[in-house]
């Protein structure tokens, strides 16, 4: 086996990502794709070294020995090239999955799940290695793979045919199979593996079809990231983060995952480890700003409308996630057999928060109806009906604990911030029957008259005079950095004192040097890093007027500091060493990123966003 | 034979045909699809492909429904054993002959021998149609016998 990289970034920021908006694969800066799902984000995975190098699967190109690694994405797209070098000479590995427009589907036949890698030799004369170890159904079950000539190497699962093609032939032994080979300069080979659940598989053909194929996915994503309205200084950055987003939103539904991968740890080694293949309702209002604001109003739309009917499926209530179809996620499972991401155990499938009551959902999928509105959105009966209905459900709920936006898993508690998006929720929902004439067939005078009762309780038992902040809880002392969203949802302008005191204590009390913010204290956070999308919160909260723009800017670039090398975030960063920690990449983050560079640009520009409250406090 | 009598009890068997063939695929024991492979010799679009498929098979049913009919009433009537026996000899002539000839048929179908290329990249079938799983013969084989089985009940001369 070949030595590895010479010098690698460390942690799971050694992954990029590559996708076709229906599944994702994680490749390594060694060339090998050690994750990916396939048929759909939260499908059983076929390759998981990831989570176990020994059982868990892989596809590797790399060279033999010791190389040098650089790697990018191709500008403006998902398509990731990943350079090797060694004294002998120079290849470039291109990876990526072909995605196709609704017109390319209709005229050329194309495997549904397909991943390509192109290898080409520009310098001088190297050896590789290619390792094809698929291990379906999170390596559960034994494979046998299969030479069939033409039609490449083979594997039956019971979910279907995975076959890989290649012009450099792999020998298949038992459960893998191998080449080693030369390329010079000019060379080229390409391998290409396909999926096919339940018809006859579509083959993928190889070189001018591959080159074909990668040409329309360049042209794809680039025309795409082309249609980002943004213009300020930060553009890579967030067309970077704008990418990751679409790449993660399921084509056939609008939804957005949380992020491609389960169970990397949120504590190095430790249990933190959950699985972030569904979509929660905590990012809607987020996802949506984030969307509309880049100009991206199909994905947002597809999105609102995704939600609407995910919502529509347990409404009153809302759930706090569902899978991309919009229904409930499946129990949570572990998967013993797995080591876990260097160690970590348990691995997990599923999620059991989806049982959890988080009250902030309520104002999070009115924030994001809200903005769809607001950018021309038009809603159905039914969509107005059961937006009333979740007024009603706030009315009724909003003092009872919850789990909160962390989702602690343990006692309820009244958490500030949940109360403070119940009052978003109301406060949303009588701006869009009042300002913008939608009809709730709801008592929204009601509505009105709690929204003011919950901000007298939130100013009367969420914020402590003593210690001059808003706390994380009712009558509690500790302090929260979601807290720091609060001007964000317009409950309270971001220079307000009340505010500006809260945002100092959150800098005292959870940073971690720099501009790196734990998101509370307490039992489960120990040990964890520090939680990526609180320094774009503050970022955001200085911008809107918690601070000058040259804080709100220093800040910004110093957090976009921590993404790795092909601009990627996870969930949370070791402060120590900047490493990125829990799964990867994570929408979350992403949307932190996009949504503080347009309030940076908003306040640089001296435009502001559209009021969002009628009575935001001063 | 009247055409007009059969013509329910005909469209009553296709349709338990295409059932069961769709049954077997939803359950991933094979992935076999006779209206799919129809659908792709007229459209690439693969969601066109199955829904042109599909009536192209009822179709089909009905035609092979007649043949049935006519061997009924050349062969002295129907029944349920004469049916379920035309039905086998029917599903060993897909499999052993039909399902191998048609990469040479189908335009958009590979090859075994030169491998998919870039307008030929549907997966052939393989003897007995091995290569859309092991258990396609024996599905391939329960459809065509109940087919021939429903149409030799139904039978009326």
């Amino acid at each position: 086996m070949p030595a590895g990289p010479a010098s690698r970034v460390r942690g799971i920021g050694r992954y990029a990502i590559i996708g076709d908006c229906r599944s994702a694969a994680l490749v390594s800066d060694d060339g090998s794709v050690d994750w990916l799902c396939w048929p759909r984000f939260d499908s059983d995975a076929v390759f998981a070294a990831l989570l176990d190098a020994g059982k868990g699967g892989r596809f590797a190109i790399r060279p033999a020995g010791e190389f040098r690694v650089e790697r990018a994405y191709a500008p403006q797209t998902n398509v990731l090239l990943t350079r090797f070098s060694t004294p002998d000479g120079s290849a470039v590995l291109t990876d990526f999955m072909p995605v196709q427009t609704e017109e390319e589907r209709a005229r050329i036949l194309r495997p549904d799940h397909e991943l390509v890698r192109i290898l080409r030799c520009d310098r001088g004369e190297m050896q590789f290695e290619a390792v094809f170890e698929p291990r379906p159904r999170f390596a559960q079950y034994k494979v046998e793979l299969r030479d069939r000539r033409n039609l490449g190497v083979r594997c039956h699962t019971r979910d279907g045919l995975l076959a890989l093609r290649s012009e450099e032939p792999l020998e298949p032994r038992g459960d893998s199979a191998r080449a080693i080979f030369t390329l010079r300069a000019g060379e080229t080979r390409t391998f290409a593996i396909s999926f096919e659940e339940e018809g006859p598989s579509v083959l993928p053909a190889l070189g001018d079809d591959c080159q074909a194929a990668l040409d329309h996915t360049l042209r794809f994503w680039r025309s795409w990231a082309s249609h980002t309205v943004y213009d300020g200084p930060y553009r890579d950055a967030v067309v970077r983060s704008a990418l990751t987003l679409k790449l993660l939103a399921y084509a056939p539904s609008g939804a957005v995952v949380a992020a491609p991968t389960t169970s990397l740890p949120e504590r190095p080694g430790g249990s933190l480890n959950w699985d972030y293949r569904y979509c929660w309702l905590r990012d809607a209002a987020l996802t949506s700003r984030a969307l509309f604001g880049l100009g991206h109003r199909d994905e947002a739309e597809a999105f609102v409308s995704w939600l609407l009917t995910a919502a529509s499926t347990t409404w009153p209530r809302v759930h706090v996630l569902y899978d991309v179809f919009g229904r409930p996620p499946p129990e949570e499972r572990e998967l013993p057999h797995l080591r876990g991401y260097e160690g970590a155990r348990p691995v997990r499938v599923g999620n059991a928060a989806k049982s959890q009551l988080q009250l902030d959902l309520y104002g999070e999928l009115v924030g994001a109806v809200r903005y769809f509105v607001e950018h021309g959105g038009e809603l159905d009966r039914a969509a107005r009906r059961m937006l009333g209905g979740l007024g009603r459900s706030v009315c009724e709920m909003w003092r009872q604990p919850d789990h909160g936006i962390w989702e602690e898993r343990g006692e309820r508690k009244r958490f500030t911030h949940s109360r403070v998006m119940c009052w978003a929720a109301l406060d949303g929902l009588v701006h869009l029957a009042r300002e913008l004439r939608i009809d709730l067939k709801a008592p929204v005078e009601s509505f009105a008259g709690y929204r003011d009762l919950i901000r007298e309780e939130i100013e009367e038992l969420g914020y402590s005079r003593a210690l001059r902040s808003y706390t994380r809880a009712f009558a509690g002392a500790d302090t929260d950095a979601s807290l720091l969203l609060l001007p964000w949802y317009g409950y309270i302008e971001a220079s307000a004192p009340r505010m500006r005191s809260t945002f100092e204590r959150i800098r005292r009390e959870l940073g971690l040097g720099g501009v790196l913010f734990k998101r509370y204290e307490g039992p489960l956070t120990e040990g964890e890093g520090a939680f990526g999308i609180c320094s774009f919160w503050a970022a955001e909260c200085l911008a809107l007027g918690g601070g000058t723009l040259e804080e709100a800017t220093a800040l910004f670039e110093e957090a976009l500091g921590y993404a790795n090398d092909v601009g990627l975030f996870a969930e949370e960063i070791v402060p120590e060493t900047g490493e990125a920690l829990g799964n990867f990449p994570q929408a979350f983050t992403h949307l932190g990123v996009v949504n503080a560079a347009l309030t940076l640009e908003e306040r640089r520009k001296g435009s502001s966003r559209p009021s969002r409250a009628e009575g935001a406090a001063r | 034979m009247t055409l007009g009598d059969n013509l329910l009890p005909s469209f009553a068997a296709t349709l338990v045909l295409t059932a069961i063939g769709a049954g077997s695929q939803e359950a991933r024991l094979t992935r076999m699809s006779i209206p799919y492979l129809l659908g792709t010799i007229f459209t690439p679009a693969r969601e066109k492909a199955k829904l042109l498929g599909f009536f192209l098979h009822l179709l089909n049913g009905q035609i092979f429904a007649f043949l049935y009919m006519a061997l009924f009433d050349r062969f002295g009537g129907g029944g349920v054993l004469r049916g379920l026996f035309f039905g086998c000899c029917h599903a060993l002539i897909v499999l052993t002959v039909v399902l191998p000839l048609m990469p040479g048929l189908h335009p958009r179908m590979a090859s075994e021998h030169s491998g998919p290329v870039a307008s030929k990249r549907l997966e052939p079938p393989g003897p007995l149609g091995l290569n859309y799983g092991f258990a396609t013969p024996v599905f391939v084989l329960l459809g065509h016998a109940v087919f021939g089985a429903m149409l030799g009940y139904l039978y009326r001369p």
